[in-house]
């Protein structure tokens, strides 16, 4: 009897591990292969081997692009990871006063489609703008920055990544060896001393990781550089130029093939980092302990009052200008911008549109990686193949959104692929969603799942309980909170992103965040800076819904085991 | 029994994925697809077409309505962008046409797109009310106009005034030093507006003198935008005050209150038609006949003369939309839209050598 079970166990482990891989393999790396190959080939299907790429570093126009963007991805990153470094440090290491609200501010951006960012720019620093014109003239000075361009893209860059970079290095200095730091002072080592000498090496692979996602971040965004790239071109935006302004797709595919290769050496020293950072901590470490220090707070509390007054004051010009009537000419309120039935939002529909996408892709997401995740975490068969679909997993992860929506079209545009129904309806934008977005559910998943002692499962099976039983009595409530943070994680991120969808999207389903392109692109900036407006709102409603449910579930379970814990 | 059918239950979670991906956009497809049977012609008036068009999106919705009425069963998927856009996707889905119907777009695309052999040509009911110089000469016609748009310069008389300068009412104003950094314009590859006044510029100068002149204008030029309604707005914000744009735009952003003055050069406009066609492929919609029908009724014709002074059928009342001159035709150069369609490429490609550096993101 028991080995009977034992025996369907195994073959369900198979079946489940066969399945991830092969969805993994048609969603992912089927259309990679597509796309690379059509790198090398010419408009009407001839190889050609290199020759697309001759062109593109032949042709001025675009090769700059490649310079462009590399300036933009360098700043951004040097001065973001910077900002982000203090900003983590205060919060994690000082004694500063609200902590909880800076951290709020500090993601806040996270909510927010990177078109913002760069319309919340002009707003502020564009011809017009609330600082360049000095508060319209009320204040003495004027302050102008030449926005459009590299200035302006880089801002847009910065605000963009900040959150991201934020949130690793938070993770790193929250963990610290507090041993080391006493060894140090025992040494008589002065303040910078164990700077340098304890806190940097313990972190070194975080800031190496942030470093990566920075540059692989603002390397390949595309809303920002749209909206206040003026005549600055960078490879994303010359994807879109020709795949969507010229049609020229094999074009499109080389420019494509440049997008990835960050990502791709960010993917790889990533894999590299996480191996090493695991031996950092050991049971013996001892919690980081923050010392009194008047001038260092007050340093600190500086430092995240202008930044976060800074993204604070990006969130505002956005909502601010949402309601007024005719910048900067008739500065009274009112609700006209938020009437999209006059531009290219075409009213509503595509804000409906953007919201049952982004649900669809949260529960089919969260579902598909808390699978694939438990079939690759707690098989114990087919070791080859698990590592395999591991890898497939985070793939990802090295994707940008250009790329899967690029290798996409090539993909579900052929007549011959027996999956081709799927172009043009809502339902390659939702699998592209969710393969955008897989690799951080899938690690959220994996990373639950490892929490849970593999006893409980070593149990069932000598009791002869099946592996069903165990993953829905046991295993689904256990990792519950996991699964709200992927939920959540796939709704927002569905809602603000627009470098695949901009490709996919069918005439008669526009999402919201392409409505915002198009009426930037009319000149129509209060409606984009409205929806916008609406887009965040809805994110953080989806956020507080999950620290809801995530707080109502920590209660009740928290509660139930002390009522456990009197009964035994 | 449970043995057995708790994996494949397991399975199927994730299966259903894939299987519902399959399934259900099937009904979407076939309301898209050309090639979906032809069981529509039974009943005529109950399909759906797919439109493509270069219409102003605040056009659209108010133009449709007599359809709607009309037609209250057929659907309208309209693709709208740029002009530069749709030609590139007309031409790039040439061997397998999405649209139905082109509506609304630069006839000199539309001529690039003949030539091509994309085009079914159909001579709508009532196509001998539109005058002879907004259709094809042949006949079935393989083009048919609605309304001609041309060049207008929205220039904010606030952000001048603060600046001290004069408003500058003809081409050659433009290219004056002090107004450097200040002028945007369409950028010809993506906007039709941008493509009409180049070809104006060239046909008032000839060729020669005509890149000379836009030399210049280049070194005066800020940014060149997306679409042709771009420098209308960003001159009606200040965010640059002066916008080479088209008339119907700058007048619009002046009646909503913005400190605008709409100058059409004294040496005159550069134009296009906007104008309709039926995309040849396997199976043809009624439906998209009956669209063509309709866009250029009385209803229609009425409604672009709410917006354009210049339509293709005369209309009896003879008003002027506000803003425009008393004859909006003698502003027009004297332009030859087919010289201008064979030479869309060479100029498009001369452009693009000479001034895609300053050209804004597309």
């Amino acid at each position: 009897m028991n080995a009977a079970r034992q025996a369907t166990g195994k073959t369900m482990q198979k079946w489940l591990i066969s399945l991830v891989i092969v969805t993994l393999g048609v969603s992912v790396l089927l259309p990679l292969i597509q796309l690379f190959s059509r790198a090398f080939y010419d408009k009407s299907g001839q190889f050609i081997g290199l020759n697309n790429f001759v062109t593109y570093f032949s042709t001025p126009a675009l090769s700059q692009s490649v310079t462009n963007t590399l300036y933009i991805s360098s700043m951004t990153t040097v001065i973001a990871v910077t900002l982000a470094f203090l900003f983590a440090y205060a919060l994690t290491r000082s004694g500063i006063r609200g902590k909880g609200a800076f951290r709020a501010i500090a993601l806040l951006p996270l909510f927010a489609p990177t078109m913002m960012h760069g319309i919340a720019l002009t707003y502020l620093f564009g011809n017009q703008g609330v600082v360049t014109t000095g508060v319209f003239g009320m204040l003495p000075f004027q302050w102008s920055i030449d926005l459009y361009g590299p200035v302006g893209i880089i801002l847009a860059e910065i605000v963009y990544v900040f959150p991201q970079a934020y949130l690793i290095l938070a993770v790193s200095l929250a963990f610290a060896d507090y041993q080391l730091y006493e060894a140090a002072d025992t040494l008589g080592a002065g303040n910078w001393r164990k700077f340098f000498t304890v806190t940097v090496p313990s972190i070194k692979y975080g800031i190496v990781s942030a470093c990566f996602v920075c540059f692989t971040l603002s390397f390949t965004d595309f809303g920002a550089p749209k909206v206040v790239g003026g005549q600055f071109s960078v490879l994303a935006t010359d994807v879109y130029k020709q795949v969507i302004g010229q049609q020229n797709m094999t074009m499109g595919a080389t420019v494509g093939l440049l997008l990835i290769i960050p990502a791709l050496a960010a993917f790889i020293v990533d894999r590299i980092v996480e191996r090493k950072q695991h031996s950092a901590i050991t049971a013996k470490s001892k919690p980081y302990r923050i010392k009194e220090n008047r001038f260092r707070d007050f340093f600190f509390t500086l430092i995240c009052l202008c930044v976060s007054g800074f993204l604070l004051l990006m969130m505002a010009a956005v909502v601010i200008a949402s309601f007024i009537k005719v910048w900067p000419y008739n500065l009274e309120f009112g609700w006209q911008h938020y009437d999209f039935s006059g531009v290219a939002g075409e009213g509503m529909t595509p804000l409906w549109n953007s919201i049952l996408v982004a649900l669809l892709a949260a529960a089919i997401g969260t579902v598909v990686t808390f699978i694939a995740a438990y079939a690759i975490e707690k098989s114990q068969v087919w070791k080859g193949l698990r590592q395999t679909g591991y890898f497939l997993s985070i793939l990802p992860l090295a994707l940008p959104g250009l790329v899967i929506g690029l290798a996409y079209i090539f993909f579900f545009n052929n007549p011959d692929n027996p999956l081709h129904g799927l172009y043009g309806s809502i339902w390659i934008l939702i699998l592209a969603n969710v393969i955008h977005f897989f690799a951080v559910g899938f690690i959220t998943a994996t990373s639950a799942l490892k929490k849970l002692d593999p006893e409980f499962e070593q149990a069932a099976e000598s009791m002869g309980i099946s592996q069903i039983k165990v993953f829905w009595r046991v295993t689904v409530p256990v990792c519950t909170s996991a699964i709200i943070e992927m939920a959540v994680y796939f709704f927002i991120n569905s809602m603000v992103t627009i470098s695949a969808v901009v490709f996919l999207y069918a005439a008669d389903f526009k999402l919201a965040s392409v409505s915002i392109v198009n009426m930037d692109d009319a000149g129509d900036v209060a409606p984009a800076a409205a929806m916008s407006v609406l887009i965040v709102v809805l994110n953080i409603i989806a956020r507080a819904c999950a620290e809801w449910m995530a707080a109502h579930l920590k209660k009740r379970t928290t509660w139930s085991n002390q009522e456990k814990g009197q009964v035994a | 029994m449970k043995k057995w059918h708790y994996p494949i239950l397991a399975s199927f979670l994730s299966l259903a994925v894939l299987a519902g991906c399959a399934q259900a956009p099937k009904s979407q497809s076939n309301a898209q697809a050309p090639a979906s049977g032809g069981s529509n012609a039974a009943a005529p008036a109950s399909g759906a077409i797919t439109v493509y068009t270069a219409l102003e999106d605040d056009q659209i919705k108010t133009y449709l309505e007599s359809f709607k009425a009309r037609y209250p069963d057929v659907k309208v998927n309209i693709v709208r962008d740029s002009t530069g856009i749709i030609t590139a996707k007309l031409l790039a889905e040439k061997d397998n046409p999405q649209a139905d119907v082109v509506w609304g777009t630069a006839a000199t695309s539309l001529l690039v797109l003949e030539q091509q052999g994309v085009l079914e040509a159909y001579s709508p009911k009532g196509v001998e009310r539109v005058s002879a110089e907004f259709k094809d000469s042949k006949e079935p016609a393989s083009w048919v106009g609605i309304d001609a748009w041309e060049t207008a310069v929205a220039v904010n008389t606030k952000e001048l005034e603060k600046r001290n300068l004069p408003i500058p009412k003809t081409y050659e104003d433009l290219i004056k030093p002090e107004y450097k950094g200040l002028i945007v314009m369409p950028n010809p590859a993506s906007s039709g507006t941008g493509l009409l006044t180049i070809n104006g510029i060239m046909q008032l100068k000839g060729e020669q003198e005509g890149w000379v002149y836009l030399d210049k204008l280049h070194e005066n030029m800020a940014l060149y935008t997306h679409s042709g309604s771009k420098p209308a707005k960003m001159a009606a914000s200040g965010e640059y005050p002066i916008g080479i744009s088209f008339g119907y735009r700058s007048i619009t952003e002046k009646k909503k209150g913005a400190p605008i003055e709409v100058v059409f050069p004294s040496e005159g406009s550069g134009w296009d038609v906007e104008a309709n066609a039926l995309m040849k492929k396997a199976e043809i919609k009624p439906e998209a006949k009956l669209f063509l029908d309709w866009a250029i009724s009385d209803e229609a014709m009425k409604a672009y003369n709410q917006n354009f002074a210049i339509v293709s059928v005369k209309q009896e009342s003879g008003t002027l939309p506000e803003g425009y001159a008393v004859d909006p035709i003698k502003q027009l150069i004297k332009l030859d839209l087919k010289k201008a369609a064979e030479n869309r490429d060479n100029v498009l490609a001369e452009w693009e050598k000479r001034y895609a550096t300053k050209s804004e993101p597309k």
